[in-house]
């Protein structure tokens, strides 16, 4: 779970006849970083054809207090396995689902805003109907680009840390029920 | 058979009269010197989207650039301008590279490129400059091979026709410049007739190893002969350089008959580190001279030209054991070194044999001091006893020979028009091609360093007649890749080069590819004038002169709408590309500029200067095709008369234009 403080939790790739090499963008825990320095500037010089606002780090507020919401989930879980009850461990399981299901609509909200509200005034491509927001996992067509998104390496150790919680779930359920003690 | 695929084909139809016409027909033209062309076509096919193996630079001769191909395919990558104004990316029209066209004669908008030479690493191409000599207003320049870009050039003082340079020595310790003309020294008002008193040949060694350094680290004053071509030492003779030279008849008028007179001429052995030692010991002295040196700075990007007034100066006789003559038959144009040091093979133009010095047989001479007499106090060597050898009967008018590293040599022949290859060694001619036509210089990757890459050979032909579509009185000049990795040297293929290529390098693409700028980062831009956004945009006046800072994107100028600017004012249009992204160059131009275009690449600034002559709006835009809405990237420029009280505004106006607006205003009144 610690490994989501310094590694990328998602990646966005876009790939166009023009970009070749591909233009990319990961979400760290706490900023917007291109994948190539300057690969968020080229993205949002782009983006200026269709309206899209720039993607600015600092002006995304969750961003900020990410981290710690982070940094509380992995203190808390080292807290429950020192407590080491199950009922413990079930309660925190449910806040673990609830923030890690929290961050990803949250992240689909902001793609939503994105590829959304462009401006109309300034856009200088604009086709009825379309929108621009990335998807959340898989591939997508967006005009000469296709958008790819994908949990990064961080994003892969907090689901390989939200699995190994299922499996400490399963393993405390098997413990507790009767043929368990049996055995 | 094989050379008349069609013949056969046709014997097998059955149809023998036409065939006896159509191998008449096969015959006028030269065939594919025994490879089917199939196999041929496969060698030198680099599949779309694929790599070439190798990078050649083909000198420009007339048209004073350098022309970049890949190899095997002949594919032309680039022209980099070098002593030449470059339209194509206003390259000597800009104010930022304006000065590197600078001498003591002037600003120079042309020259005549001949020898590039590769920079060097333990006697082996290592891939970080290129350089190439300026033959008519003597200079040396140095290219940068992660952009692509003249970077700096020297004038050579007291030279007259750069042709003897600027081959490399194994560490680009120095280049060097052999004058062709002999001319006074200084450079003064004296009677033509009196060439064999006043005139004189010098041979200057440049330092080569720090960019943005390039200066004359000494230069050797040498009899009034004409100096021709050079190669250094390397190896076992590292620290010596050799240098061919015709004309010891000294005449000064038609030199076609009078300085081909003696049987032998002479190949130079010059010792540059016994001149580094009299160099430190007091002989060389600072003499009063007047050269230009300009330089390119890596992060203004821009252009400086220095005056340079004292060149570090000796006679060749003040340093013992400096020079030594080798009698040479003929007039020759090589002397060209072979990657172990030992051999030096002169190509004389008129010889009928090709003449193999050797290395060790020189030092004994020295040492023995076989000496046959001596000119201006420079030893003249016996020519038995430097020979190691001599190629027979190899064909009519040698000029260069490269090497493979394997023990063969490769000389070409202008007269009988071939390539032959011949066993250092045992000097015999183990095989021979002809090429189409008349080859001046030949080149192996690496062939004239310790470490050749021996792939591939390329033939520089002067005359093509019929090889190619005609255009014209003037025909395309030609290359002609061979392939030289088994016993028989194979042609691949024709290609047609830019300007008149003399001479080539070519590299490994491995050792330059992966080294390239992309980009100029706007963050580490020195640039003057350098404006990172559209904020920083704005016009000033100063006096007549009106500078515009300003902004290119996809696909908008920042101002676009500029104002205030009078007939007899100077317009700068300092033009910086937002873009941090490869392969985004922004151009700029404007109607009715007399001066080029701007091409502008991602993070720089470059600036044009206009003079408008009459009132009016003039029209700007972008000349690079950018982006979908390249088209669009426009603006204009009023320009009102002397004394005018329009302001001067420059604006990028987003939304509904000022007059858009009036006009919805007052409809909306109605």
């Amino acid at each position: 779970m610690c490994a989501g403080f310094v590694l990328p939790l998602w990646r966005v790739d876009l790939v166009a006849p023009q970009y070749p090499e591909g233009l990319g963008m990961l979400i760290r825990v706490n900023t917007v970083v291109g994948v190539k320095e300057q690969d968020l500037n080229s993205i949002n010089n782009l983006n200026h054809y269709i309206g899209m606002k720039r993607i600015e780090p600092d002006s995304i507020p969750e961003l900020r207090y990410m981290p710690a919401i982070l940094g509380v989930l992995v203190v808390s879980a080292l807290g429950v396995a020192a407590i080491g009850k199950r009922g413990v461990l079930y309660a925190w399981s449910v806040v673990l689902a609830a923030v890690l299901g929290a961050g990803l609509y949250d992240y689909w909200k902001w793609g939503y805003a994105y590829g959304h509200e462009l401006d109309a005034e300034t856009a200088i491509i604009k086709i009825e109907g379309m929108t621009y927001q990335p998807p959340l996992i898989g591939s997508k067509q967006l005009l000469n680009f296709t958008a790819t998104s994908w949990p990064a390496s961080g994003g892969w150790a907090l689901v390989i840390a939200t699995v190994l919680v299922g499996v400490a779930i399963w393993h405390s359920a098997r413990r507790a029920s009767p043929t368990a003690h049996a055995g | 058979m094989a050379t008349f695929p069609k013949f056969r084909n046709f014997v097998g139809a059955g149809v023998l009269a036409s065939a006896v016409l159509l191998a008449f027909a096969c015959a006028r033209r030269p065939s594919s010197g025994g490879l089917l062309s199939a196999d041929a076509a496969q060698r030198v096919y680099v599949a779309p989207g694929q790599y070439d193996e190798f990078y050649a630079f083909m000198s420009g001769g007339f048209n004073g650039q350098i022309g970049v191909y890949g190899l095997p395919s002949g594919r032309r990558l680039k022209t980099i301008p070098v002593f030449s104004q470059y339209p194509e990316n206003g390259y000597g029209y800009s104010e930022e590279t304006k000065p590197m066209l600078n001498t003591s004669y002037g600003f120079i908008p042309w020259d005549d490129t001949h020898h590039p030479a590769l920079s060097q690493t333990n006697g082996e191409d290592d891939g970080r400059w290129l350089f190439i000599n300026a033959n008519n207003t003597p200079r040396i320049a140095r290219i940068d091979l992660t952009r692509f870009e003249t970077d700096e050039i020297l004038e050579i003082p007291n030279a007259g026709g750069n042709h003897g340079s600027p081959f490399m020595t194994s560490n680009s310790e120095y280049v060097v410049s052999a004058t062709r003309f002999s001319v006074p020294v200084p450079n003064t008002d004296v009677p033509i007739s009196s060439f064999k008193k006043n005139f004189r040949g010098q041979i200057s060694f440049i330092r080569a190893d720090q960019p943005g350094k390039m200066r004359v680290e000494f230069q050797m004053l040498m009899p009034g002969f004409n100096y021709d071509l050079a190669r250094a030492g390397k190896g076992k003779s590292e620290g010596w350089f050799f240098f061919s030279m015709y004309n010891t008849e000294q005449a000064n008028s038609l030199l076609e008959v009078n300085a081909s007179q003696h049987d032998k001429d002479f190949v130079a052995a010059v010792n540059w580190k016994a001149i580094e030692g009299c160099a430190k010991s007091g002989k060389v002295k600072n003499t009063t001279a007047s050269y230009s040196h300009n330089f390119t700075d890596e992060f203004t990007r821009q252009a400086k030209s220095e005056t340079i007034t004292s060149v570090p100066q000796f006679e060749a006789k003040d340093c013992p054991g400096a020079v030594y003559f080798m009698p040479t038959p003929k007039s020759p144009h090589g002397a060209d070194v072979d990657p172990t040091g030992e051999y030096i093979a002169a190509g004389g133009k008129l010889a009928s044999v090709i003449p193999v010095h050797s290395f060790t047989k020189l030092l004994k001479a020295i040492e023995d001091k076989a000496y046959e007499g001596e000119i201006e106090g420079i030893p003249v060597l016996k020519y038995e006893a430097t020979l190691a050898g001599e190629v027979k009967n190899p064909g009519l008018g040698p000029l260069h020979t490269e090497f493979d590293g394997k023990g063969y040599a490769y000389t070409s022949f202008f007269i009988s028009s071939e390539v032959v290859k011949w066993k250092l060694g045992t000097w015999e001619v183990v095989d021979r091609v002809p090429t189409y036509y008349s080859i001046g210089h030949l080149m192996i990757p690496g062939g004239g360093t310790m470490k050749p890459t021996p792939k591939y050979l390329v033939a520089m032909n002067k005359i093509t007649k019929d090889r190619y579509l005609p255009t014209g009185p003037e025909l395309t000049q030609s290359a002609q890749l061979y392939d030289i990795t088994g016993d028989k040297m194979k042609l691949l293929l024709d290609f047609p080069t830019e300007g008149e290529p003399h001479y080539a390098q070519a590299i490994l693409a491995s050792k330059i590819k992966d080294r390239q700028v992309k980009f100029y980062k706007l963050a580490d831009s020195k640039a003057p004038m350098v404006t990172r956004s559209e904020k920083e945009t704005g016009l000033s006046r100063e006096g007549k002169k009106v500078h515009v800072r300003m902004t290119a994107i996809r696909s908008h100028f920042s101002p676009d709408n500029i104002e205030g600017v009078q007939v007899g004012d100077t317009v700068l249009f300092h033009v910086t590309n937002l873009e941090q992204d490869w392969d985004v160059p922004h151009g700029f131009a404007i109607m009715g500029a007399q001066n080029g275009e701007l091409l502008i690449m991602p993070g720089e600034t470059r600036t044009l200067s206009w003079v408008p002559r009459k009132p009016g709006v003039y029209p700007m835009y972008c000349t690079d095709f950018c982006s979908a809405l390249h088209q669009e990237m426009q603006g204009y420029v009023r320009v009102s008369a002397p004394g005018s009280n329009v302001a001067l505004s420059g604006v990028t106006s987003k939304g509904p234009q000022p007059a858009a607006k009036a006009e919805a205003a007052s409809k909306k009144k109605q």
